[in-house]
């Protein structure tokens, strides 16, 4: 083993390596590294993020279905309850109606008797003073009868 | 082994994929490539091993190469096939680095990766079968340079070469010293040295101490890039060894070709482990290297 410049040499040839290595070699692939490892961290926390974003939408969705149900409920009891009242609503007026239109016939009816009555009174009277006049004989004093005729008038 | 003008012994094959291609200075004052091993050992310390030189500067900037292709085009995105290997070994560096280093330095993570991966790289050199290169080297010498084959040297693996394994360890304890000085001071240094693990309120004692804890002290820092470079020296060396014993073996008859075939593949999958074992100790006590540097001790015992 015989010691000689080589030694020199490769001493310097050596700090030439490490010179280039910490100069040109090193840091960029370490920074490559440490931006990739950040890259990383963002892309995880990102996707974190993304999945509570995700749950949070999952339960915002199911309060909006879950209003959105009742909702239509709601409007649902609210048209049942709207058909019911027009229902009855048309139910009263129709029998109100029926009524008006029974207790109008009522009264004409009774009119239409009443009428009658009158008419049948009238002609009563005038037959029993015709009646009665020829079974007397003689002519009745119309006048003189009148409180008698009227009395027999209201009896009918 | 190949057939060439002359056979050569087993000694000889050894001894020539031990010995590195160098170039320096002859004693007689002019540079040139050495022609062998004792012409290599005449140049002394004025001598450059062109193929330690040569395969880990090819490898660090294979490593650098790749690493900046990947860097250049790094995005926060999906990562490509290379951008996603270079973001595996950077991670695994990082990891590291954060488990065993406390302070903070820029410098050290950095360090780490091209320690880990140039030394694979280095190391992996010592998968390749030990012939190729050299036979390849040997053949471009004879035919493009008229040479005798058997003074072409070619040592593919660099950390087979104390040299390449002690100039990173001694780069390393440089930068040790550096940011020793720089966050302690040098009182803090030196006291780190002197006033440790002895220690005692008596002043006359103390002064005892101080020579007893400098030595044990002082050769555990020298102990540091000593046994850092020479654990890889060792193992890289060792393995390199085999694997030139078990080519010996294709000199012999079928089967012995036959074992030498299992053999070798054997030791190269065990060694694939000890390549990255290996790579991956030198990182790591680097790395705690650089973070004892960095410890301000709270209280001065």
């Amino acid at each position: 083993m015989d010691i000689n410049l080589t030694l020199i040499g490769q001493s310097i040839t050596f700090f030439l390596f490490i010179w280039f290595t910490m100069k040109f070699v090193w840091p960029p692939i370490v920074n490559a590294l440490a931006a990739r490892r950040a890259q990383i961290a963002d892309g995880l926390s990102a996707a974190e993020k993304a999945k509570h974003d995700e749950e949070l939408s999952k339960h915002r969705i199911a309060e909006l279905l879950r209003d959105a149900k009742a909702q239509a409920q709601e409007i649902i009891g609210q048209a049942e309850k709207r058909a019911a009242e027009i229902i009855d609503a048309a139910k009263t007026s129709a029998k109100t109606e029926a009524e008006r239109i029974v207790l109008a016939a009522n009264a004409e009816i009774e009119q239409n008797v009443h009428r009658a009555r009158e008419q049948l009174r009238g002609q009563v009277a005038s037959l029993a003073v015709a009646g009665a006049s020829r079974v007397l004989k003689k002519e009745i004093n119309a006048a003189a009868n009148e409180d008698l005729l009227k009395d027999l008038v209201a009896q009918l | 082994m190949s057939s060439e003008q002359h056979a050569i012994t087993s000694a000889e094959y050894i001894r020539h994929h031990l010995t590195n291609w160098t170039y320096g200075k002859f004693p007689d004052g002019h540079w040139g490539f050495a022609h062998d091993a004792a012409q290599a050992k005449s140049m002394g310390f004025m001598a450059i091993h062109v193929d330690t030189m040569l395969w880990s500067i090819a490898t660090g900037l294979l490593f650098l190469f790749f690493f900046h292709q990947a860097a250049r085009k790094a995005t926060a995105g999906i990562p490509g096939g290379l951008q996603n290997f270079v973001e595996w070994v950077c991670e695994f560096i990082d990891t590291n680095v954060r488990g065993s280093f406390t302070a903070r330095n820029d410098l050290v993570a950095p360090m780490a990766l091209t320690i880990f991966m140039w030394v694979f790289l280095m190391n992996f050199m010592d998968l390749l079968p030990v012939d190729w290169i050299p036979l390849i080297a040997g053949q471009v010498g004879e035919h493009a340079y008229n040479m005798d084959p058997h003074h072409v040297f070619m040592k593919i693996v660099p950390s087979t070469d104390p040299n390449a394994t002690f100039g990173m360890s001694l780069a390393i304890f440089a930068l040790m010293i550096v940011y020793s000085f720089k966050n302690k001071g040098v009182a803090g240094f030196f006291a780190e040295l002197t006033l440790h693990p002895f220690s005692s309120k008596n002043t006359l004692l103390q002064i005892i101490f101080v020579p007893i804890n400098f030595v044990l002290e002082f050769v555990s820092l020298i102990a540091k890039p000593l046994s850092l470079s020479l654990r890889l020296y060792g193992n890289m060396y060792a393995g390199e060894m085999i694997f030139i014993l078990i080519a010996l073996m294709f000199g012999g008859g079928f089967i012995m070709q036959l074992a030498g075939g299992l053999l070798q593949w054997g030791w190269a999958v065990f060694h694939i482990l000890i390549i990255t074992l290996q790579a991956f100790i030198f990182m790591t006590l680097a790395i705690v290297y650089m973070d004892m540097a960095h410890q301000v001790p709270h209280e001065q015992h």
